[in-house]
């Protein structure tokens, strides 16, 4: 079958489904869905259709961005705009499916909001909510839309037109076009793809290597899974356009192995292009071969720097090597290579299937197009999001997440994960790229996005990432290994109260020198959260060394939890509670917490009836209550 | 295509580069590094991890430089060195990355050098002391406090990580010259060592007891169980095997204390095996013979030598020992024939000797029969 003929047989198959007289629904199975269960929701959606006597099309699909409402689903009745109902459990989906499928109530009270043509009453169009009016859907543009195992799906809607565009373009002309487009690395350094293409294709050699790394090690980072996951195709069809332009026959995708779905789906697209013809030997007739391999990583955040994922692939252990060389002039068993990142090669296809001035639409006059974030913490709707380059962190955290949950005061973002910094209250209306996160100390990085409220302490935070970093080092050069060991250890003793004074500019200094002298990236980054913390909250750094005190009570070692005799009501909750006995009462009697005993749980904070709310927390300074319970009122 | 190949590496050897090294023009071979342009210009930079046999490897960031139009400071030891490039060795920048270098691995540095096997040959001691450590600036870092057990599983050395600064030669040595790659680094951070497979003690693992690594540690993290000084070295040959690698005996009075590979010889380039570099303990053993020895009368074969010889045998001079054994042949060759007799000769002795065993061999005693250990 000729490409063509793929193209007219999958249009006509998306649109029988989308006329289909039967009713479809959408799930959300990527990992994250699954983690919130929708594996019951799949069984309970199965049997109440069973039990209502309906017949309905249930379609697996990636993760759609709206992790704080997993699992959802979105219910498509035919002639109707879809459907999205998020936080599901059993009951209300067989609500929904009495409801709306059998009966034609859409129960707005549930739904979140609608996709497609037409309007329900009551129910808001889901793209026009605030979560995701701002977000421009580039690289998740399928995500939660198609079926990833199917290559159909993603050929009716557009897959594959970039490449067959590619395969009429002299190479040169491709690479013209990615530089066109601006578009910069999205692993991190931001470095221009187009001209690092250039060089691979410039370097001499006839074997030459594409690598996609999908190892993805920043702590709490899912952007490349969600669209491993959910839209496959997507990153091939980049590799397959990159290899062409550079003239490489082989290429790896080196993938974490904690990500068993993602490669699942990888084999399975990788399958599906050779049946369409779309990778092996002479691809759709054009004299280009080009072959995939999928190469799992045991989950080392240094396998993600380029140097060290090249040697793992080669077999050996995953450390980093000095350049130059770089890896366009001696890559993979030295031959020229080049290496991009899921997102990246996510971009590609769609640059190419769309154009490169249609990308540089977007974003600012350095960064242009779009970044996903993994957007946790203290927000109210967490998940994955996609925004236009030179967004402010305000429109993000704000809009798209809602602001701070439970009332508490914003303090701080870190963006970068392990290798970028904490931008305070003041970056708020900063927009977001890597020129301005450069700028405020911190970085782009891969597009992990943390918020902070009041409670967070940071000099915990910096111990948190250098803890990540220090575990994670390769080990190979001695500033990175020592030197960030060197770190934590003063971390570790300045949030359990033996700071001394000196160890802020301690911090700094080993920090330069790590930055400077180290021989990867991973070191030098890894100074970043602490050198931007102490940079934006160094009073909080001082409290603790010269006070012994945690501005945010978050510290364990230098808080002291008590209750405070004038609202004390001696209910005896506390006591009851507390897994110590630490505390001390009887009835009617202020009751008292033994410091000597308290493991400082926090349970006694948390059980103390908020009529009351007796029990607080201090720090820096001797607690403020009697030693022995005394009488409710003060009366002996 | 021969052709080409060997016109590129003449090229390479007679191309030179110019390049200026702390303000001084400095002249040097194409193809070499930074580093090495500069220690051939006599300007010395510290370094650990380099190792002028062993590929670059960039690890311990003592070697590093500044130069003109490269972002920040870059390891000397794994940078090609460039025409027209300009260094600098010492500026602020590096020299304070490599004071924070030095004080965090002595931060780390378990072991006191007086107690030592390394004291006073130490490649750490000495850069140490190069680079200058302030007891203040020292006195504010937390130290480490991880102990490891000492691995003394081996007959010939010991291994004691806690004096590791992971600069690994040994494992680049184990893999580059030895071949075999029994060592390579394990885990990471900092808990990150110097590991065999499975962690197993060294005697456990593939180790051929070259001795590879233990010549090429700079610090006391390796060293050989017999660890008094030499007070001079005498250059000769290794009396083991034919291949007649060129060695040091590192002398301490009359006995020898050690065995150096002699980095300047064609034939085994400072190479050893186990035998030249460990096998020397024979020259001054009590059991070694000295004097021929005769078996006493009616003292049979089978009767068990139990480390007592003189129960069996009885010390004799050359002349008695060489004309028994004169006689025992002639009787054995009449009653039997030539070919009742072989020789077997050894690698322990040189050409002229092994040539005049053979000669012996077929034309005294008239037969064949002749063989050498090296065959085996
Ligand atoms: C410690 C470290 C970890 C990294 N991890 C990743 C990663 O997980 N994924 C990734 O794409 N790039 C990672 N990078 C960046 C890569 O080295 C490389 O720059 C990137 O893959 C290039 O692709 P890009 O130009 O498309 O961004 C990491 C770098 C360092 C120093
Ligand atoms: S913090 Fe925990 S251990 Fe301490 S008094 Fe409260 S409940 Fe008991
Ligand atoms: S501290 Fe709170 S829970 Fe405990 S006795 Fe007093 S009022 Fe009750
Ligand atoms: S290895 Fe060197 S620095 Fe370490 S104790 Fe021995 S002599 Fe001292
Ligand atoms: S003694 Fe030789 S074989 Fe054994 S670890 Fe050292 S270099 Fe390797
Ligand atoms: S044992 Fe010696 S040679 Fe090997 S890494 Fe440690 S210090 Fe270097
Ligand atoms: S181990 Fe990567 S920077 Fe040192
Ligand atoms: S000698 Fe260059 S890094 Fe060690």
């Amino acid at each position: 079958m000729s490409f063509e003929e793929i193209k007219r047989q999958a249009a006509s198959e998306w649109k029988a489904m989308q006329n289909s007289p039967i009713p479809r629904i959408l799930i959300g199975t990527a990992t994250c869905g699954m983690a919130a269960g929708a594996e019951t929701i799949m069984e309970a959606l199965n049997a109440e259709l069973a039990k209502n006597n309906i017949k309905a099309d249930i379609i697996q699909v990636g993760c759609i961005g709206l992790c704080y409402a997993e699992p959802l689903f979105e219910v498509i009745k035919p002639g109707k705009p879809g459907v999205f109902y998020g936080d599901l459990t059993p009951e209300l989906v067989a609500e929904i499916i009495r409801d709306w499928l059998v009966g034609d109530n859409p129960r707005p009270d549930l739904a979140l909001g609608t996709r497609g043509e037409g309007t329900l009453k009551g129910i808001p169009k889901l793209f026009e909510l605030p979560v995701l009016k701002p977000q421009v859907r580039i690289v998740l543009r399928n995500c939660g839309n198609i079926d990833p195992t199917n290559i159909g799906h993603y050929i009716a809607n557009g897959g594959y037109e970039g490449f067959i565009k590619a395969l009429k373009m002299k190479p040169q002309e491709i690479i013209d076009e990615m530089k066109k487009s601006g578009l910069r690395g999205r692993g991190g350094a931001g470095f221009p793809t187009g001209m690092k293409w250039q060089f691979c294709h410039d370097a001499p050699g006839t074997v030459k290597y594409i690598v996609c790394n999908a190892d993805e090690g920043d702590p709490g980072a899912f952007m490349d899974r969600a669209v491993m996951e959910g839209d496959p195709h997507a990153v091939l069809e980049g590799m397959l356009i990159g290899a062409y332009a550079i003239g490489a026959s082989e290429g790896y995708v080196y993938i974490r192995a904690e990500y068993p779905l993602a490669i699942k789906r990888l084999v399975v697209a990788l399958k599906q292009m050779e049946e369409c013809g779309l990778l092996g030997d002479n691809i759709l007739g054009s004299g280009f071969n080009f072959h995939i391999k999928i190469k799992e990583g045991a989950g080392a955040f240094v396998c993600g720097e380029e140097t060290a994922l090249m040697a793992s692939i080669e077999g050996n252990r995953g450390m980093p090597r000095s350049r130059p060389p770089f890896p366009a002039q001696s890559g993979l068993w030295g031959k020229p290579t080049n290496i991009n990142n899921v997102e990246t090669w996510a971009n590609v296809s769609a640059i190419l299937q769309k154009s490169a001035s249609w990308f540089a639409s977007y974003g600012t006059e350095k960064s242009k197009g779009t970044k996903t974030f993994s957007l946790v913490g203290k927000v109210v709707r967490t998940g994955l999001i996609e925004v236009p380059m030179g967004i402010t962190l305000r429109e993000i955290i704000y809009g798209i997440g809602g602001g701070i949950p439970g009332g508490k005061k914003y303090k701080a973002t870190q963006t970068g994960g392990p290798s970028g910094g904490c931008l305070p209250t003041s970056f708020l209306d900063s927009p977001v790229d890597y020129e301005s996160l450069a700028a405020a100390g911190s970085i782009m990085g891969s597009g992990g996005m943390v918020v902070m409220d009041e409670t967070t302490c940071m000099v915990d935070v910096a111990r948190y990432f250098l803890n990540f970093t220090q575990s994670e080092s390769c080990g190979k050069c001695v500033m990175c290994r020592l030197g960030t060991k060197q770190m934590l250890d003063i971390l570790q003793d300045i949030v359990n109260g033996k700071g001394r004074p000196g160890d802020i500019e301690l911090l700094l200094e080993v920090g330069d020198a790590i930055k400077n002298g180290s021989l990867c990236a991973l070191g030098g980054t890894a100074p970043n959260p602490v050198q931007t913390t102490i940079r934006y909250f160094r009073d909080e750094y001082e409290a603790h060394i010269n006070e012994k005190r945690c501005p945010a009570l978050a510290c364990r070692p230098l808080i002291s939890y008590y209750i405070i005799p004038e609202k004390c009501q001696g209910c005896g909750i506390c006591i009851r509670a507390c897994t110590s006995e630490a505390i001390k009462g009887g009835k009617r009697m202020v009751h008292v917490i033994d410091q000597s005993k308290c493991a400082k749980c926090g349970t006694c904070l948390d059980v103390c009836p908020a009529k009351f709310s007796a029990v607080a927390i201090s720090s820096g300074a001797p607690v403020k209550a009697p030693a022995e319970p005394v009488p409710v009122g003060g009366k002996a | 295509m021969t052709t080409t190949a060997s016109t590129t590496a003449e090229e390479k050897k007679v191309a030179t580069i110019t390049l200026t090294i702390d303000g001084k023009k400095v002249e040097a071979p194409k193809g070499v590094t930074v580093l090495e342009a500069a220690l051939g210009a006599d300007i010395y930079i510290p370094t650990l991890c380099y190792d002028p046999d062993l590929k670059p490897y960039g690890a311990c960031r003592l070697c590093v430089v500044e130069i003109d139009g490269m972002r920040g400071i870059v390891s000397s030891c794994t940078t090609p060195a460039a025409d027209k490039m300009v260094v600098h060795t010492e500026t602020p920048k590096v020299n304070q990355a490599r004071r924070i270098a030095i004080e965090l691995i002595m931060a780390n540095h378990i072991g006191d050098c007086l107690t030592c096997a390394k004291n006073q040959q130490c490649e750490l001691q000495k850069v140490a002391r190069y680079l200058g450590i302030e007891q203040e600036h020292f006195d504010r870092l937390r130290k480490g406090t991880r102990v490891l057990p000492i691995d003394k599983s081996h007959p010939a050395f010991d291994r004691d990580h806690n004096k590791c600064i992971l600069c690994g030669r040994c494992v680049r040595a184990c893999q580059e010259i030895a071949g075999v790659g029994a060592i390579d680094l394990a885990y990471r951070g900092y808990a990150a060592k110097v590991s065999t497979f499975g962690d197993k003690p060294i005697h456990d693992s593939i180790c051929e007891s070259c001795g590879e690594c233990i010549a090429r540690c700079p610090t006391g993290a390796l060293v050989p169980k017999r660890t008094r000084q030499a007070t001079r070295h005498v250059k000769t040959i290794c009396p083991y095997c034919g291949v007649g690698c060129s060695i040091y005996l590192g002398m301490r009075g009359n006995e020898i204390v050690e065995v150096q590979g002699d980095r300047e010889s064609p034939v085994n380039k400072g190479g050893l095996c186990v035998k030249g570099r460990f096998g020397f303990d024979f020259v001054n053993h009590p059991s070694r013979l000295t004097k021929p020895l005769i078996r006493k009368e009616g003292k049979g074969k089978d009767i068990q030598v139990n480390g007592n010889f003189k129960d069996i045998f009885r010390e004799a001079t050359w002349d008695e020992a060489l004309d028994l054994v004169a006689k025992r042949l002639n009787q054995i060759k009449e009653k039997y024939g030539p070919d009742s007799i072989g020789v077997l000769s050894s690698a322990k002795c040189t050409n002229e000797e092994n040539y005049l065993l053979q000669k012996f061999t077929r034309a005294v005693i008239g037969t064949n029969n002749i063989d050498h250990c090296a065959r085996l």
